[in-house]
């Protein structure tokens, strides 16, 4: 159960690193999807997976049974998780938008904001 | 509740302004009104402290060290009230900007307002992560503004940097977690009392405060600033160029100086790092020539006098941090507020293609002056008492060489000043034929309102300069980690 959490991580992480470094913008995307599933399985592996005992105190005990699972990192990736979505979908209508200017979703195209000088030695002029 | 109030008005502020159908001047006079009331509570809060003190809300209905927990001392209070203050500010600066875009970023701002202060009050690591991402989530929509292409690509660099350096923050929190059971921030500092704990947490530890590093804008990480911030409209520009990077800086300070023990060689190469970042923004600021981008490289340059202070790790660099931050929050919003009204004024940021400024407007000109000669650190000035706490600390622990350096990169702040002056102000104007534009009053008094704020620091440092002593005479106490 561990190994295949830490095979799982590590393919993901790398899978994603391969993504973040691609200079097309929607691969640069997925990536960072990828790596924010990775950090989420990451506080996952942080609190003692492997338990299915839910931890509910049973009637009448007065503490946990000590081979309950941690709810805290279940608390902890299901805060990420929403961050995550929202961050998702708001990066994918960004780049669509950015694609309506740029159909090659090229990264190393993005230079409106900071145009390439032409002059040696002063900076080109930005029109407000 | 008093310490609840300054993160629950901005937040009510932000629902009700977007939530209900209303009319865009009535909603940015509501945010007005918010950040008043903010200002209020935030003061109240402070004031209610007592001196060294600290209030703390457990929030969950669980005890402590499981239920989450937010705290005010008087460093996160008076950090609160200066955020509400430029909060204010800006808000009345964007009253006098008539136009879609700044009515329908209120609300963002006051969510921007609120998470600032939730990190200030944040007590445990997993909810100062929650805090950082709303942080991102409102800057985001901010940058992006009315979508115009330059914006959405500017929001698109921000959001992928920023984006690692939060996940980054996540993983470094999840594995404190598994390396020590605790998130909680006094119950890491009593867990890295056993040196075998804090031998374990150190390579995450790393992790950490490098996310934070690309957060606050140091030296190899700081790509995103001059890619997104100088498409901003000026009250934006203002408000998030004023505060992100300080808000970063404060969790530095916070987590090396109170929660976790930083070894020392770790602090020798953050100094180093520190004075590496002042000159690399402060020499990208004498190249430009556009307004904003200049201000912009020059956030980076002071990002390093507070990452200097934090490397010198003694109570006395904490003061002199803490003042600085304050002192650098005030004056650099307010002369992005002044570069706004000279676009407003001369119609370009670019100083080539503006000047004539101090003929046509000599109350903006005075006011630039002032703000100028603060961020330079001409005595007596805000920025004069904060580098001044900064440097006799470096001096006193014969750090020669980043003391000289830091007054070295106050010069270079000289010439970027002064070259803003004579060409946007002095020269005439390229254009013969261009006539001054109108100035709002409500964007005249909100940069009066931070030009009173920096003179009344300035001219009467004394109760400032304690303050900061007070907020920080616990730092740097939780013993050395060799």
């Amino acid at each position: 159960m561990m190994l295949m959490l830490i095979l799982s991580l590590s393919v993901l992480v790398a899978a994603s690193v391969l993504l973040i470094l691609s200079r097309d913008t929607l691969r640069l995307v997925v990536g960072l999807a990828m790596l924010g599933g990775a950090a989420n399985l990451m506080v996952f592996l942080a609190g003692r997976p492997g338990s299915i005992l839910p931890p509910i105190i049973a009637a009448g005990a007065e503490t946990l049974p000590s081979a309950a699972a941690n709810p805290l990192p279940q608390a902890l990736v299901l805060t990420a998780i929403v961050i995550g979505f929202a961050l998702l979908c708001f990066s994918l209508v960004l780049i669509a938008n950015l694609a309506r200017h740029d159909a090659r979703q090229d990264g190393d195209d993005l230079r409106a904001v900071e145009p390439e000088a032409t002059d040696p030695l002063k900076p080109p002029v930005m029109e407000p | 509740m008093l310490l609840l109030l300054p993160l629950l008005i901005p937040l009510a502020a932000a629902l009700l302004t977007a939530l209900l159908p209303m009319h865009g001047r009535v909603r940015q006079a509501v945010g007005v009104v918010a950040a008043l009331i903010q200002v209020l509570a935030a003061g109240a809060l402070l004031s209610a402290l007592p001196a060294g003190g600290r209030f703390s809300l457990v929030l969950g209905n669980w005890p402590l060290p499981y239920g989450i927990e937010l705290a005010a001392d008087t460093l996160s209070a008076a950090l609160i009230l200066v955020s509400a203050l430029l909060g204010l500010a800006v808000m009345l600066y964007s009253l006098g900007r008539d136009d879609q875009e700044s009515a329908a970023a209120t609300p963002l701002m006051l969510g921007l307002l609120a998470s600032v202060a939730a990190v200030f009050l944040a007590a445990d690591l997993f909810n100062l992560y929650v805090w950082f991402e709303l942080m991102l989530i409102a800057t985001l929509g901010l940058l992006v503004g009315s979508g115009d292409p330059r914006r959405s690509e500017a929001a698109f660099k921000y959001l992928v940097l920023n984006l690692l350096g939060t996940l980054l923050v996540l993983v470094a929190v999840a594995l404190i977690y598994a390396a020590s059971g605790q998130l909680n921030f006094v119950a890491l500092q009593v867990a890295g009392q056993w040196p075998e704990v804090a031998a374990g947490l150190r390579p995450y530890l790393g992790l950490l405060l490098l996310a934070l590093l690309l957060k606050a804008g140091a030296l190899p990480l700081f790509a995103w600033l001059p890619a997104s911030y100088p498409v901003l409209p000026p009250p934006v520009l203002a408000l998030v160029g004023g505060l992100l990077t300080k808000v970063a800086a404060y969790v530095l300070l916070r987590l090396a100086g109170q929660v976790f023990a930083v070894p020392d060689l770790w602090l020798e190469a953050l100094g180093w790092l520190a004075l590496l970042t002042m000159l690399a923004g402060v020499l990208g600021a004498a190249y430009h020539w556009d307004v904003r981008r200049i201000l912009a490289l020059h956030i980076i340059s002071q990002v390093g006098y507070l990452l200097l202070g934090i490397a010198l790790s003694s109570p006395a660099a904490a003061a002199g941090t803490a003042f600085f931050a304050v002192h650098n929050i005030l004056v650099k919003a307010n002369l992005f507020l002044i570069a706004g009204l000279m676009f407003a004024s001369a119609g370009h940021y670019d100083l080539r293609r503006i000047g004539g400024l101090y003929a046509a407007r000599p109350l903006l000109a005075v006011l630039f002056l002032l703000s100028a000669f603060s961020l330079v650190g001409v005595p007596p000035s805000t920025g004069f008492w904060g580098k001044f706490m900064l440097l006799r600390e470096a001096f006193e622990q014969e750090r020669y060489v980043w003391g000289g350096g830091a007054l070295a990169v106050g010069l270079l702040t000289l010439y970027s000043m002064s070259k803003i002056w004579l060409e946007g102000f002095w020269k005439a104007h390229p254009d013969a034929t261009a006539s001054a534009g109108i100035i709002p009053v409500a964007a005249y008094a909100a940069v009066l309102l931070l030009t009173g704020l920096i003179l009344v620091m300035g001219l009467y440092p004394e109760p400032f300069i304690d303050l900061a002593q007070v907020a920080t005479s616990d730092f740097w106490n939780q013993g050395s980690g060799t």
